[in-house]
């Protein structure tokens, strides 16, 4: 009666004692999430239901990241039915510009996710608490509209494929290119409807910071769910923060998986990919001359304390290239404030870069950062299709902090190396 | 029921940012999003599109955001139906919750060339193309699908389900 962690999960929040690859499921949901693109039309669905109330006020969440602090008249408008949305509710969980983040740097900062939830979130990054041990996805607005009205969702248990990282990390190569590595092995929609679970030593010794990155982006391998299993790491992480009772589970080690792939992390190189989908990334030594207009370095992705810091490591001492903008987003306010303390905000200003307020803004093309015909950009985001952060003929290429930040100072991708 | 009309082909991997830009996320006014549909994977589809009008990809379509804007624009524009080889799991979700019918067919998708005319029993997935004769059986949708298609989408099948 084996089961992977995601099965087991599953099984736990559907009521059951197991639970077997492609079955569908009627799962209790411990917390949903909306932002201000996708939180208005489920609010309007919700509205049709005809309840009187949400599932649970406490575990409701609400979090206007995309186009805050408001960039024009509609986008208030957006923001202003989510408002009123949590003030009718008396939803305690909802965020607002100056005491918020970005929504997958935020929720498990406060606490919000933890190890063994069900959560899911109108927003496809909501892959992202897999890091801690939780069965965590994206959905659309309307299973959004759904599950907070009746605080539980039907799921197909998808099947696993186990990614094994043997080996030790090079230095400056984290979470970010050991995913947009597997992304490039297996493509886009390598993982289409089923579970990414990472494992092996290099995942062992990879920071909670570096598995936040890696799960964030199990969606641009069309994956369900990202997850790592809980360990010493997700522990020190969640205690005292948590907020709800939470629970390690672990695959077991006889667990059925569709697939087993495994890498040699030692034989990665900080990746980088090209336009116009995360599949094409290559080594850092394959990349060649590029020369860029614009540098983002932040995100739900890579916009966390580890990020900054690598970002700040490459950085000091030197200037932005005179070609180059370099926009820094750090994800929620109390990153921004520890990036202050640790005098990370002044390393990055001294050299010529621009620091923003926590949002999406330039990620998906919103605002604070639009790209013109003909601009390339590299960006510690998550996606880089056409148009994405800008004109249909602009580029973006993306990386990891570190690259980014060397490719800031020269002008052109680069590795850490060439500029220390 | 029968969706009849001319075909829209596009290639693998088409993204919710081609299908519905983020610049124009700042409203979910369908009508608004309607203009803007599949603006950047081909700038003058909004107004060449005709209602009934069908939307042929290959593999991956939908893939990317969450935002149900996506197949909102699609069904607003009045596109009947989509066909492609397979969809992202959260578009997949998204157009049976708001009523979009969708197809899987890797052989159409394949086949069908741009301009054609399909006719596609909704009820038995069988997709004709008009132009060609040829047929094709679309993948079955699940018992569980179905059921919300019968209501008329996901909050109609939660409403019966509250009541």
């Amino acid at each position: 009666m084996s089961m992977t962690i995601t099965e087991k999960i599953l099984a736990a929040h559907a009521g059951r004692k197991r639970v077997s690859p492609g079955e569908l499921i009627n799962a209790r949901v411990d917390l949903t999430l909306g932002n201000d693109i996708t939180a208005p039309v489920a609010v309007r669905e919700f509205e049709k239901i005809g309840v009187a109330g949400v599932f649970d006020r406490e575990r409701v969440a609400l979090v206007p990241d995309h186009f805050t602090p408001n960039k024009d008249i509609k986008s208030a408008g957006q923001v202003a039915i989510l408002r009123e949305f949590a003030r009718k509710h008396d939803l305690p969980n909802f965020f607002e510009v100056g005491r918020m983040g970005i929504e997958h740097c935020l929720l498990p900062e406060q606490g919000l996710v933890g190890p063994g939830d069900l959560i899911i979130g109108a927003d496809s990054h909501t892959c992202t608490y897999g890091a801690l041990g939780a069965f965590s996805t994206g959905v659309g607005s309307t299973d959004l509209a759904a599950a907070i009205a009746l605080g539980e969702i039907w799921l197909k248990v998808p099947e696993t494929i186990q990614f094994v990282f043997e080996g030790e990390l090079q230095p400056w190569v984290g979470g970010k290119d050991l995913i947009l590595h597997v992304i490039g092995d297996i493509g886009v929609d390598g993982a289409r409807y089923q579970a990414m679970e990472f494992a092996g030593p290099a995942i062992e010794n990879l920071s909670m910071d570096g598995r936040f990155t890696m799960c964030n982006m199990a969606i641009e391998a069309g994956g369900k769910n990202g997850i790592v299993a809980p360990d010493e790491k997700t522990r020190a992480f969640v205690e005292g923060r948590c907020r709800r009772p939470y629970r390690f589970y672990r695959s077991d080690p006889d667990a059925g998986y569709k697939e087993v792939r495994r890498y040699d992390a030692s034989r990665i190189e900080p990746q980088v990919a090209f336009p116009h989908l995360p599949e094409n990334s290559r080594p850092i030594s394959d990349v060649g001359n590029v020369e860029i207009q614009q540098v983002v370095i932040g995100s739900c992705t890579n916009g966390r304390m580890e990020d900054l810091r690598e970002a700040a490591m490459v950085i000091k001492g030197k200037k932005v290239h005179k070609n180059v903008r370099l926009i820094i987003f750090p994800g929620t306010q109390e990153i921004y404030l520890q990036a202050l303390r640790e005098g990370l905000i002044e390393t990055l200003v001294e050299a010529g870069g621009a620091v923003s307020t926590p949002t999406c803004g330039p990620c998906l093309g919103g605002h604070m950062g639009i790209l013109a015909a003909g601009e390339r950009c590299v960006a510690t985001t998550n996606r880089n299709f056409v148009g994405r952060m800008g004109h249909t003929e602009s580029e973006v290429y993306l990386s990891n902090p570190a690259v980014a930040a060397a490719s800031a100072v020269l002008g052109r991708i680069a590795g850490p190396m060439e500029v220390l | 029921m029968e969706l009849k009309g001319k075909v829209w082909k596009f290639g693998a991997d088409v993204d919710t940012d081609a299908i519905i830009p983020a610049r124009y996320l700042n409203t979910s006014d369908p009508g608004e999003l309607a203009k803007h549909c599949m603006e950047d994977a081909d700038p003058g589809f909004p107004a060449k599109v005709r209602p009934g009008d069908i939307i042929v990809a290959g593999k991956n379509f939908g893939c990317g955001s969450s935002r149900e804007h996506a197949p909102i624009s699609i069904k607003a524009a009045g596109v009947s139906c989509v066909i492609a080889g397979t969809f992202a799991r959260i578009f997949y979700r998204n157009a049976f919750n708001i009523g979009l019918p969708i197809f899987e067919s890797p052989e159409a998708a394949a086949e069908v060339n741009e301009g054609e005319e399909l006719a596609v029993d909704a009820d038995t997935g069988v997709i004709t193309n008009l132009t060609t004769g040829k047929q094709y059986t679309a993948t079955p949708v699940p018992p569980f699908m179905q059921q919300i298609i019968a209501a008329g989408g996901l909050i109609n099948y939660v409403k019966e389900k509250v009541k």
